[in-house]
């Protein structure tokens, strides 16, 4: 079973929720897709036992063999090449990869090199295999290194942490999840930020439901909103000073406080049960 | 000498464009001749990429220089391999930015801000 944790924007505790989830599970995957800002190995401090870079490819123009057709150049619909002094030049941090303009080169002037873009790591931290992915600073788009690190995991339970926001590395974290936990802030913001995500787990059909992160004060417009639309509030999570503390030491709040352990044991088993897992 | 600049619509009264890859209007100038022409920026409507196809289309134009307020990595890039000149404009308005090219007090452009080709979506 795959449950993908998602917010609107980073820094709601969507790592905190789906390392203390994944934690208290046990026996399971940690996936962390968050590819811009992988935060999750901190708290569980994986041993590393395997790191594999991850390449996309890119065009190479043997100018030899181009006639200046630009064909290529014209071609691309996201103007990563240019035609300069009898040269086509490619621009590699726009080109996405499509192989489009090597199939079409009708001189085969335009072969393909291997560029990475990042990097896979694997570890064990306890009984947790933790997975993550890091995107290169300055590359463009981390969905090949999220289809990879999602490709071929089927087995067992396996918890997602997504990127923030709703952009295509969003969608490609959830394609295949089960369930998806909504993490949100009680704040105008927050709940704007949550409207946008839940757009995106409707149009995938997900089922999913929401974690409230940080409640400090209330802010009623937020539960209104979600009763009023079905939504299933999973669990609160109450502001606290302590909290604060230990996820800055980089500890796991689930192995350090009984509160917190009871906590995600009960969004666990609620997670479960709202997924059908047997 | 072929000037170029972004422009926000097609006459000389125009004032010059933020964007060089989104501006709506290229002005295609000759100094030599004072003879002016304005061309379509075609490239606007990009998805993304725009910098790259804008600077395309000055160098297919036979830019000697181009005067913008600000240019794009990529869109430098294509310039420069193509020993086209980039200056900083001054104001808004074409005829001072000519005249200022003319008389050698333009300065040349320095700060050259990295892409914005991001995916959408507001994550950060
Ligand atoms: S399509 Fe091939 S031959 Fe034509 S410009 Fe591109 S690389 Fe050169
Ligand atoms: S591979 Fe696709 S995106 Fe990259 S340069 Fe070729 S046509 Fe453009």
């Amino acid at each position: 079973m795959k449950i993908a944790v998602l917010s609107g924007k980073g820094g709601t505790g969507k790592t905190f929720v789906s390392v203390n989830l994944a934690f208290s599970a046990g026996n399971c995957m940690y996936i962390d897709c968050d590819v811009e800002e992988p935060n999750g190995h901190i708290f569980f401090k994986p041993q590393i036992t395997d790191s594999h870079d991850i390449t996309v490819d890119i065009p190479l123009i043997d100018s030899s063999k181009c006639t200046g057709c630009r064909l290529c150049v014209n071609f691309c619909k996201f103007n990563a090449l240019a035609y300069i002094k009898g040269h086509v030049e490619v621009f590699d941090d726009i080109c996405h990869s499509c192989g489009g303009c090597s199939l079409l080169c009708p001189e085969e002037a335009i072969s393909e090199r291997k560029k990475s873009i990042g990097k896979i790591q694997s570890g064990i931290s306890g009984n947790v295999t933790v997975v993550t992915g890091i995107l290169n600073p300055g590359e463009e788009s981390g969905v090949p290194i999220i289809k990879e690190l999602l490709n071929g995991k089927n087995d067992g339970d396996i918890f997602i942490d997504s990127p923030p926001g709703s952009s295509c590395t969003v969608m490609e974290s959830i394609r295949d999840a089960d369930y998806c936990i909504l993490v949100a802030e009680p704040t105008i913001f927050g709940m704007h930020n949550l409207k946008m995500v839940l757009e995106l787990v409707n149009i995938f059909k997900k089922p999913h439901g929401v974690v409230i992160n940080k409640t400090q004060g209330e802010f009623p417009a937020l539960k209104e909103f979600l009763s009023g639309n079905d939504i299933e509030v999973l669990m609160d999570i109450p502001y606290d000073n302590e909290l604060g503390k230990i996820n800055s030491m980089g500890l796991i709040a689930a192995d350090e406080i009984l509160e917190y352990r009871v906590l995600f044991s009960s969004l666990l088993k609620k997670v479960y049960k709202e997924a059908g897992h047997v | 000498m072929i000037a170029v600049l972004p422009v926000e619509t097609n006459n000389m009264g125009a004032c010059i464009n933020i964007s060089l890859g989104r501006t709506p209007f290229f002005l295609i100038y000759d100094t030599n001749t004072n003879h002016s022409l304005f061309i379509e920026n075609t490239a606007a409507g990009s998805q993304g990429g725009a910098g790259v196809k804008a600077a395309q289309l000055m160098v297919d134009n036979g830019a000697d220089v181009v005067i913008a307020p600000a240019c794009g990595k990529n869109a430098a890039d294509v310039l420069m391999a193509s020993g086209i000149k980039i200056y900083k404009s001054s104001g808004c308005s074409i005829k001072d930015n000519i005249t200022a090219l003319i008389a050698g007090t333009l300065e040349e452009l320095s700060d050259i801000h990295p892409g914005f080709h991001n995916h959408g979506g507001s994550g950060n």
